[in-house]
Order: structure tokens, then C-alpha cells, then sequence
């Protein structure tokens, strides 16, 4: 989430909605609500009548009603978009305006980083593919899934099927019938199976997992696959700084790092998966477990010592300085991890460490059903019956809390003194 | 005295997987597994067993053929042992065998370990012995499809993302016309649990996806599914021997509930699939335990009933019998909460015998029902025994809740005249619970 | 004769018993060390609990559903497994021996009990070779050493008896029975006999399984 200079980061609480459920038009229901990244609206589903379903906005419903809706998602930038359909066609909404182009279906909607640019994954007429500010692909395929938008939104991807297959033809899937469209083309080379394609940093290379065989797993970089096989591979990652491609691979029954084909951390661990770089490409941090059932980060190759029977959540500052993830035990007791150091409480539910410039390390979390906001392991005083993700301010002073309490919808700027708890 | 090549079946999968077979790739891949992939389990089950033959009683199979080759020791015999002592050296027409056996004559239900002093674990030899043929690309042809569809759409019948996605909502569509406000909560971050369920919910039995829909819209609950891939629960790549593309849906399954941020994932009444997700996937995975807990139907309409969530308007007529799916009785200790829940909805239970742990398998699980055409008549007339279990009842209704085994036991109803209707527990409760007044 | 008998009585059986316990040291530590490497995982499910929860229900007549399907294979393995153990063990010509070489001594069975319980296991030896030859589901998975093993056991509780009871040349049939007893004990780490050192932990293993893990009975 790139926060914005231009937004109120004046320290302080403004209600924005006295009445979270309000809606100036009478509604048979509300679904649940999305925040907007600057806090300064709250949307939801509303169903006004038969068939009649549009976004509610600060109260206000859009001028238009679908005959569904879904999928309600605020972009980067700030635009409330949401999947509608009218007159059995789909097409997606943004800011109540529809594209004109309809499908059959559309889901999965997708931003660039800053938000200009809004993509979707489309069906037409059982044809597969992305579209990418109201323009479908040249051509579509007969099926398409491992959706992917580049960060700069300028590129899209995904895992397509090239032939067809009959039923049960057991012969002809494994001789492959998947490959990886960039932009709509396929690539020249098919495998057994594509998933999580990804793009480098300029995006305009694009590397996959791939199967080869029932049993030999590799990565393709740009329809070319590496010349080493592996007994299970997990999603690649490029380096931004060299190009050089990495993912997680299962050798003689442990797992390890390989780039490009060679093994870069001994597989010498129970799991290995979610490489992540900084930005210089120097540092490598993936989720790891150096015994079984237990779970840590490892930062080029090193773990650390905390572990935990699950980690997940692994996020890195772009200049690898600060790396952070959370732990839990059967889904309970969550904690946040930020460099191998543990964060003392222990929460019902975290929703993900959020990294903000200078090395802060925000992250929602919920304790006996109230939500809270905590910045470098302490808490913002005020919990919430519902709270969004919290938002660090351009220069990382200040962390954006958007919460819904008391029926309530609330926007604080706080800055880092007053995370007391 | 038979053997399994007396009763040799053609499959496109097994002819086509042995005429690319050579002695050396047999062994080679052999030795691979058994040096790469087993220890000290395998060693010591195979070296302990003291060929006593007590298990052959344990097998439906046995049961209803009274076949030695038919025993889960006889299946050992002419499968591991005879790979074992051979050192791989096995011809592509054994490895033939041993796939027809161990993909189509062993459900993998663990009876046998009920029967054996020595606690050896036949369904992990049969395992192996499948995990072999999976090597060696000997498969059977529909479970073989199948697999290719868990790893191309990460569900188990080629199901499409939007046409999951299209198919809640046209279930929801169909439910409002019942219960006019009744929602599908997609991707609602922070739900009490994520329901998940079989790829042929969607495809063939989306009634069962309107039910609970229903059940849980009457009970107020705070729930969610996803719309992206990770709602399929089920796992044929488990029971091909595919360990890797087990282990893929596993993760995905699983990061579907950690995504959603949910506190439990609650399943449809499935036993593989609970096999999958409950006791397989996450050892695979590194994980020792679940990442996110993992509740059956069973045990989740239990609750719904026990808390008053759910009430019973009236009762279901008639005693029924209920039938203990292996995975989630044998695999989950659920026993007594199925027949809490089926007395709470039920008019009474006649039991079957044996029963509880003790059951006889639907002869469907195992992955034997996902064989296809080619294997359906051993695997019904290889059941015979189950089917003098549901007659010797005399009711007229069996609650089943597993797909498999509705399966199974739907055609050895049929084979042997059985004369009784199915239910999963769904079906039951949606049809007798206090139904909120339609507006 | 004599020499032969003397090599039996002495050297050989020091032998038999540093093969024996050697032998299971080591494959139980080689055991171990294996499932440590490659069943790593799943050791980390063994409970204490549960496996005494499981080794209980079946060292217990008729206490699990394969003991109560098979009852008279139950009966007949309880009787043959008990005197097997006890005999051996508690038999005074054997505690007499002891008493002879190392000077240790503790209280016998009464040799007519003992004399029973030989006849039992002989008895229950020549149920599992009716059983291996005419129940075609043992039949079908019977081998040689299945046969080898169980004569051994046969030949030395024969042998036993028939020297006790002074039938034939006591000498022979004393050496004889010294022989076969022994080549029970070195076999028993590399055969089918080991079962009895392995037996526990398998049980074990499935306890902690199914008590742990899955939440059900295994017997």
C-alpha cells in the first residue's frame, strides 16, 4: 500500500461515519465493508432490492444497480472497484462506472502497485484470459488459472492451456498441454503443469514452476526450462537486482534454495517455500522449517532461532533491512517475528505484519474478538469490533488506523508514542 | 487357489504405464523408493510379520470371496514381499499386478490393523506399493485423470475458477427462492471457519452445497468460501501415489483458510478428503500438526445440534442404520458423535455388526471407486459382506456421511437388492430442522 | 558325543546368548537409528500413553477384535508364548545350569508344571503346522522360514521332553536340544523371531497413531 503525501496525516481521530450500517436508501442487507487506503470512506455491498445490488459509499449508494456484485476492493490509488453483473453479463465497476466490455465472467481483481492500472481474469464464451483496464487479451484460452499482474501493472501472466484435452486422456496430459501466456501470447514450449508465474523486476521476463513428467519438477524462465530437475519445486522469485531466478526445491526428500538450475541452500530442511528478495537483491529470506513441525525464517539460508509450529506472512522492507512474519500454534497464540525476535503477546488471529519505511513493523491483530493496531510490538489503546490493515505514513512517522467500533467508523493518525500497550 | 493374475482386468492406464516399462527402470525406481523414501516402518513390517493370516478376516474383500489372495497378508505377499525379495527385479506384468492390487483390491481403511497383534500397518505397505506404480507411471486411467486435474486446477474435476465461483452463486440464487436473504459469504476475512468441499459438490451434488448453505444461513453463522482455488478439500493424488501433488492441493487448501484469515476450516461430509487434509497432507508439508484446525461435518453438525444452533422440528421417520466411514472413525474417533447426531435427527439406530471402529469399508474409498469402469464389478461383488450387514438391519435408510462411501454403498444397494436409501446428514437435517419462516 | 556336548553346554552357549542379546542391542539401536533418519516425523507422534494403552489391550486374552475373530489361534498363541518365555526361563534343569557356571539361582516351576507347558508348546507347534498346511489363507502366505522357525521351536521343546524324560539316548537328545536351543536364540534377531523384539514397538507405533492422532481404538 503506497500511502500518500497529499493525504490528512494531521495526528488524531475523526469519525467518519457515526453509523458504519447507514445507508441513505433503504437496504434488505449489507455485506461486509472495505475501507478506502486513505480511511476516509467506508464501502459495503448493499442488496436493495430484487436483484438489485450496488456499492453503499460513505452512506451513499452508487447511481447504479447490478443485478449482482462482488468483490468489493479499493485500489492503491484509492478507487473503489467491485465485480457487477447486468443482464447475465459481467464486467467490473469502478467508482460506479462499468467497462463496456462484458464476459461471461470475470474475478480476480488485480491492481499495479500504484493503482493506475486495474486488471481482472476473464471468461468469454468458455475462453480464458486476463484484461487489463477494460482490454481483454488478443486471444483467450480454453482455460487459464495462476493469474499474475506485474507490479508496475504494465504485464500480465498466466498458467493457459494450449490443447485440447479429451476426456480422461490420461496420455495427452502427461505429454502437456499447459504453457505460460505473457500479454495473451503463449509461450513456444508446453509443459505437464505451469503454476505461479511471476515476473522479474522490470517486468519483462516471467519465470514458472513447472512439471515435466509425473515426477520431475523444474522452473522455466521465458518458456525455457532450466536444465535441472528436481522431485518438487515451489514458486520462483527473480533477483531484482541480477535477474538471476531462485525457488524453494525438494532434493533426496529435503528442500532447499536453487538459482538458476543450481542448488543455492543445501535442501536441508523439512519445508522451504515464499523467497522473498530486497530490493539490491542481496538479501533472501523464504519460510523454512529446519525440523519437522517446526517453522522459522531463513535469511540467506540462515534461520533463525525462534520457531514455531507455523509461520506464514513473510514480508521484507525494500531494503532488506527489515524482515518480519508471524507465527502460530494451531491457529491460535499468533506472535509477530521481526528480524528472529519474537514480540511479546500472544493474539487470537494476526493479519499480517505490515513493513513501513525506516523499519517499523505495524500489524493488526485480534484478542477475544477485538481487533487492535500494533507498531514495533505495542499497542494502540483503542480497539475496534473491526479494523483494515494499518497504513504507514510517507516517511514512516505515522501509522493511518481505520476501524469500525461501537458501530462507528473511524480514522486516527497516530503517531509511534502513542502505541503505549 | 487364485491369484491376482487370475483375475488380470485391462486398464488403458495399467497397459499403456507397463508397455513403457524396462527391467532396469522397474528396479532402478524400485530401489529409488525404497532406499529414498522408506525405513524403519517398512523394514520392520515386513521383517515382524509372522504370516499368521489373522488379518484375512479383517478385509471385505476376504470376506466376500473367502479368497486367501484376497487377504491383506495375501495382498502383502504378492506385492512387497515378492518386490522385496526380488530386489526389484520384477517383470512389467508383476508391476501390473501389484497396481491392480494395490490401487483397486485395498481401500487403505485400516481395518486389518485391528486384526494384527503386531500392529502392522497394511494400508502403509499398500501405500508404498502404490507410490511404486505411481514411479513407474502405472496407473489406473480415471484416478490417473483425476490427479492430472487436482494438479492443473487444484480441484479434483477440472472445474474451472469462475465456474466455481458462478456455481455458489447460482446455488445461492437457488436458495434464495427458500430463504430470500440466505447469502454464500465469498472470501469474508476473519470467518468463524471456511467451508470447504469435494469438486463433485459443484459438478454433480450442488444440492449439498444449497444445504448447508441453508443450514448454516438458518443457524446465523459467521462464515466463508473461498472463490479462489484452495476450496476443494478433496485428494486423489494422495491414493495415486503422487505424494508431491498431494502435498500441493494440501498447501493450497490450507493458505486458503490462512488467507481468509478464518479460525477453522470446516469440511463436507467426505471421508478422503478429511484423510487428506486431517492426517496426510500437513505431515508432508513439515507441519506436525494443522495449521489450521480442521473439523468434519460430523462433528460440526454435532455442535450446531448440541448448542441449539440447529433445532429439529421433527424427528426423521423410521429407525436408519449408520454406516462409519473409515476415514473419519478408524482416522478420526468421530463415532460417538455420529450417533449423537443421528439419534438428535433420527427416529432411533439399528446397528450394523460390527460396527463403530470395527465397520466393514464401503469397498468405494481408498481411492478403488475413482478407478472407474473398468474395476467397478470387483470392488461391488467384493462387498458382499457389507451388503448382508445393511439387510441384516432391515431398515430402509442408511446415513452415510462420506461421498465414497455413498458410492459404495449405492451400488452394492442396487447389486444385491438391498432395498434402502441413502442419506448424508445434510440431506436429514435440512429436511427436518426448524426451518425459519420464508418472508 | 561328549565333546559335542561339552562344546554345547559351554562355549556355545555363551555364544547363542552374546548373539542373541548383541544381536538385538544392535538391531534394535540400528532399527532405531534408521526410523530416526527416515521416519523422523513420525516418531515425533509416539506416545507413552498410547502406546501402553495399545501393548495392553493386546497382551490381553481376547482383549482386541483380531484376538476375539481368531479365538482359537488366541488361546493356542497365548498358551504357546506364555510357556514359551516361562519355560526356558524357570525350567530347574536349566536354573541348575546357571547355578553350575555363574552361581546364580533362583526359584524353578515345578517340573511337572513345566513338563505341562513343554507338552503345551508342542502341542501348540504341531497347531500352527496343521494351521500353515490346511488353512489355505496361512498356507498362501507360509514360506520356508515360517517352517524353519517353527521346527526349531518344535525340535527343542521335543527334544527337551524326550531327554527329561529320559526317552532315547539322554545324552544325544540333551545335546541335541542344547543345539536347537541355542540356534533359537541367534535366530532369533535375524528371523521372522523378531518379532519379539520389534513386536513391541510396531504396536507401539500404531498405538500412539491412533490414540494420538486419530482419536480411535486400534484393538
Amino acid at each position: 500500500m503506497q500511502a500518500a503525501s497529499t493525504w490528512d496525516w494531521t495526528p488524531g481521530k475523526k469519525t467518519i461515519l457515526e453509523d458504519a450500517t447507514a445507508c441513505s436508501s433503504e437496504y434488505e442487507w449489507m455485506q461486509e465493508s472495505v475501507a478506502s487506503p486513505d480511511g476516509e470512506s467506508l464501502a459495503a455491498i448493499v442488496k436493495l432490492g430484487d436483484e438489485e445490488f450496488t456499492m453503499c459509499v460513505n452512506g451513499e449508494p452508487w447511481e447504479n444497480v447490478f443485478e449482482k456484485a462482488w468483490n468489493p476492493k479499493y485500489s492503491p490509488d484509492g478507487r473503489l472497484t467491485a465485480i457487477v453483473m447486468t443482464d447475465m453479463a459481467w464486467t467490473v465497476a469502478i467508482e460506479a462506472e462499468a467497462w463496456e466490455e462484458t464476459y461471461d465472467f470475470v474475478w480476480n481483481t488485480s491492481f499495479s502497485e500504484n493503482g493506475e492500472i486495474v486488471a481482472a481474469s476473464i471468461q468469454s464464451e468458455g475462453r480464458y484470459g486476463w484484461n487489463v483496464d477494460g482490454t481483454p487479451w488478443d486471444e483467450l484460452f480454453e482455460n487459464a488459472n495462476n493469474f499474475v499482474l506485474s507490479k508496475d501493472g504494465s504485464a500480465t501472466a498466466a498458467a493457459v492451456q494450449v490443447k485440447s484435452l479429451a476426456q480422461a486422456d490420461i496420455a495427452g496430459f502427461q505429454s502437456g498441454i499447459f504453457s505460460v501466456a505473457v500479454g495473451g501470447v503463449a509461450w513456444d514450449s508446453i509443459f505437464m503443469n505451469c503454476w505461479t508465474p511471476a515476473f522479474d523486476a522490470t517486468a519483462s521476463k516471467v519465470a514458472t514452476a513447472i512439471r515435466t513428467s509425473l515426477y520431475d519438477y523444474s522452473v522455466a524462465v521465458d518458456g525455457k526450462a532450466w536444465p535441472a530437475s528436481f522431485a518438487c519445486v515451489w514458486e520462483p522469485a527473480f533477483n531484482p537486482a541480477t535477474g538471476e531466478v531462485v525457488a524453494p526445491v525438494r532434493h533426496q526428500g529435503a528442500w532447499g534454495m536453487a538459482q538458476d538450475g543450481k542448488i543455492l541452500w543445501k535442501p536441508a530442511f523439512f519445508q522451504c517455500w515464499r523467497p522473498a528478495f530486497s530490493d539490491d537483491g542481496k538479501i533472501l529470506a523464504a519460510i523454512v522449517a529446519p525440523e519437522y513441525g517446526k517453522f522459522t525464517v531463513a535469511v540467506n539460508g540462515r534461520p533463525w532461532e525462534a520457531m514455531f509450529p507455523v509461520v506464514t506472512d513473510l514480508v521484507m522492507s525494500p531494503d532488506g533491512a527489515t524482515i518480519a512474519a508471524q507465527s502460530s500454534e494451531d491457529n491460535v497464540n499468533f506472535r509477530i517475528m521481526v528480524n528472529g525476535k519474537v514480540w511479546n503477546g500472544t493474539y487470537d488471529m494476526a493479519f499480517g505484519p505490515v513493513v513501513g519505511p525506516g523499519g517499523n513493523v505495524a500489524c493488526r491483530v485480534e484478542k477475544a474478538g477485538k481487533q487492535a493496531i500494533l507498531l514495533n510490538g505495542k499497542a494502540y489503546p483503542e480497539s475496534f469490533d473491526q479494523a483494515f490493515d494499518p497504513i504507514f505514513s510517507p516517511d514512516g512517522g505515522k501509522v493511518l488506523i481505520r476501524g469500525v467500533a461501537g458501530g462507528k467508523y473511524q480514522r486516527i493518525v497516530a503517531e509511534a508514542g502513542a502505541f503505549k500497550g | 487357489m487364485s491369484t491376482i493374475a487370475d483375475r488380470r482386468i485391462e486398464d488403458a492406464g495399467l497397459e499403456a504405464g507397463i508397455a513403457r516399462l524396462t527391467p532396469e527402470k522397474i528396479k532402478k525406481t524400485i530401489e529409488a523408493v525404497l532406499a529414498g523414501e522408506c525405513g524403519a516402518r517398512l523394514k520392520t513390517y515386513i521383517e515382524t510379520c509372522v504370516r499368521c493370516g489373522m488379518c484375512a478376516k479383517a478385509c471385505h474383500y476376504y470376506m466376500s470371496h473367502k479368497d486367501p489372495s484376497y487377504a491383506p497378508v495375501g495382498k502383502v505377499k504378492q506385492t512387497m514381499w515378492e518386490i522385496i525379495n526380488k530386489k526389484g527385479d520384477v517383470t512389467p506384468e508383476f508391476i501390473h499386478q501389484c497396481a491392480q492390487v494395490a490401487y483397486t483390491e485395498c481401500n487403505l481403511c485400516r481395518r486389518c490393523m485391528h486384526y494384527c497383534p503386531l500392529g502392522i500397518d497394511t494400508a502403509y505397505i499398500m501405500s508404498v506399493v502404490r507410490r511404486i506404480c505411481h514411479k513407474l507411471g502405472v496407473t489406473p486411467q480415471y484416478i490417473q485423470d483425476t490427479a492430472h486435474s487436482h494438479s492443473a486446477t487444484m480441484n479434483q474435476m477440472w472445474v474451472k475458477d469462475d465456474e466455481w465461483i458462478d456455481t455458489l452463486f447460482w446455488q445461492e440464487d437457488e436458495a434464495r427462492d427458500e430463504m430470500p436473504n440466505l447469502r454464500i459469504p465469498l472470501d469474508k476475512e476473519g470467518a468463524d471457519f471456511m467451508y470447504s468441499v469435494i469438486a463433485p459438490e459443484p459438478k454433480f451434488r450442488t444440492q449439498l452445497i444449497y444445504q448447508a448453505a441453508y443450514i448454516f444461513n438458518a443457524a446465523g453463522l459467521n462464515w466463508t468460501m473461498p472463490s479462489f482455488p484452495g476450496w476443494d478439500n478433496s485428494n486423489m493424488a494422495m491414493f495415486t501415489g503422487d505424494s508431491e501433488i498431494m502435498a500441493r492441493i494440501e498447501r493450497q487448501h490450507f493458505e486458503a483458510a490462512q488467507r481468509l484469515r478464518v479460525k477453522r476450516i470446516v469440511m463436507g461430509e467426505c471421508g478422503h478428503a478429511f484423510r487428506a487434509v486431517y492426517d496426510m497432507g500437513n505431515r508432508w508439508l513439515g507441519w506436525k500438526w494443522h495449521p489450521v484446525p480442521v473439523v468434519h461435518s460430523i462433528e460440526f453438525f454435532w455442535e450446531l445440534l448440541t448448542s441449539g444452533k440447529i433445532k429439529i422440528a421433527q424427528k426423521y421417520p423410521g429407525p436408519v442404520t449408520v454406516h462409519d466411514p473409515c476415514n473419519t472413525i478408524r482416522g478420526r474417533g468421530l463415532m460417538d458423535k455420529l450417533r449423537e447426531v443421528v439419534n438428535m435427527i433420527c427416529d432411533g439406530i439399528v446397528e450394523m455388526h460390527p460396527n463403530r471402529e470395527h465397520n466393514y469399508c464401503c469397498c468405494a474409498g481408498g481411492g478403488v471407486i475413482n478407478c472407474g469402469p473398468p474395476f467397478k464389478n470387483v470392488r461391488i461383488v467384493g462387498n458382499k459382506i457389507k451388503a448382508e450387514q445393511l439387510k441384516a438391519t432391515g431398515v430402509k435408510t442408511c446415513v452415510a456421511p462420506c461421498h465414497n462411501c455413498h458410492g459404495g454403498l449405492d451400488d452394492i444397494i442396487h447389486k444385491f437388492d438391498v432395498g434402502m436409501e441413502l442419506k448424508f446428514l445434510g440431506d436429514i437435517i435440512y429436511q427436518c430442522m426448524e426451518k425459519p419462516e420464508a418472508e | 558325543m561328549n565333546q559335542l556336548y561339552d562344546l554345547a553346554v559351554g562355549p556355545l552357549t555363551w555364544l547363542a546368548i552374546g548373539v542373541f542379546v548383541i544381536g538385538s542391542l544392535y538391531r534394535l539401536a540400528a532399527m532405531y537409528a534408521m526410523a530416526k533418519k527416515k521416519d523422523g516425523p513420525y516418531l515425533t507422534y509416539m506416545s507413552w500413553r498410547f502406546s501402553l494403552r495399545s501393548i495392553m489391550h493386546w497382551i490381553t486374552p481376547f482383549g482386541s477384535l483380531g484376538w476375539k475373530e481368531n479365538p482359537a489361534l488366541t488361546i493356542v498363541t497365548f498358551i504357546f508364548h506364555i510357556c514359551l518365555i516361562l519355560v526356558p526361563i524357570f525350567l530347574m534343569s536349566h536354573i541348575v545350569l546357571w547355578d553350575q557356571f555363574k552361581g546364580i539361582s533362583y526359584p524353578a516351576l515345578p517340573d511337572g508344571a513345566a513338563d505341562l507347558m513343554s507338552v503345551a508348546v508342542i502341542l501348540a507347534c504341531l497347531y500352527f503346522i496343521w494351521r500353515r498346511v490346511s488353512d489355505p489363507t496361512v498356507k498362501f502366505v507360509t514360506s520356508c522360514q515360517d517352517w524353519t522357525v517353527l521346527i526349531l521351536v518344535l525340535l527343542t521343546f521335543c527334544t527337551g521332553f524326550l531327554s527329561y524324560h529320559q526317552i532315547g539316548s539322554s545324552l544325544v537328545m540333551t545335546t541335541l536340544h542344547i543345539l536347537c536351543g541355542e540356534a533359537m536364540l541367534i535366530a532369533i534377531p535375524f528371523t521372522r523371531l523378531s518379532h519379539m523384539i520389534f513386536g513391541l514397538f510396531t504396536r507401539a507405533y500404531i498405538g500412539s497413531e491412533f490414540g494420538n492422532v486419530r482419536k480411535a481404538r486400534d484393538w
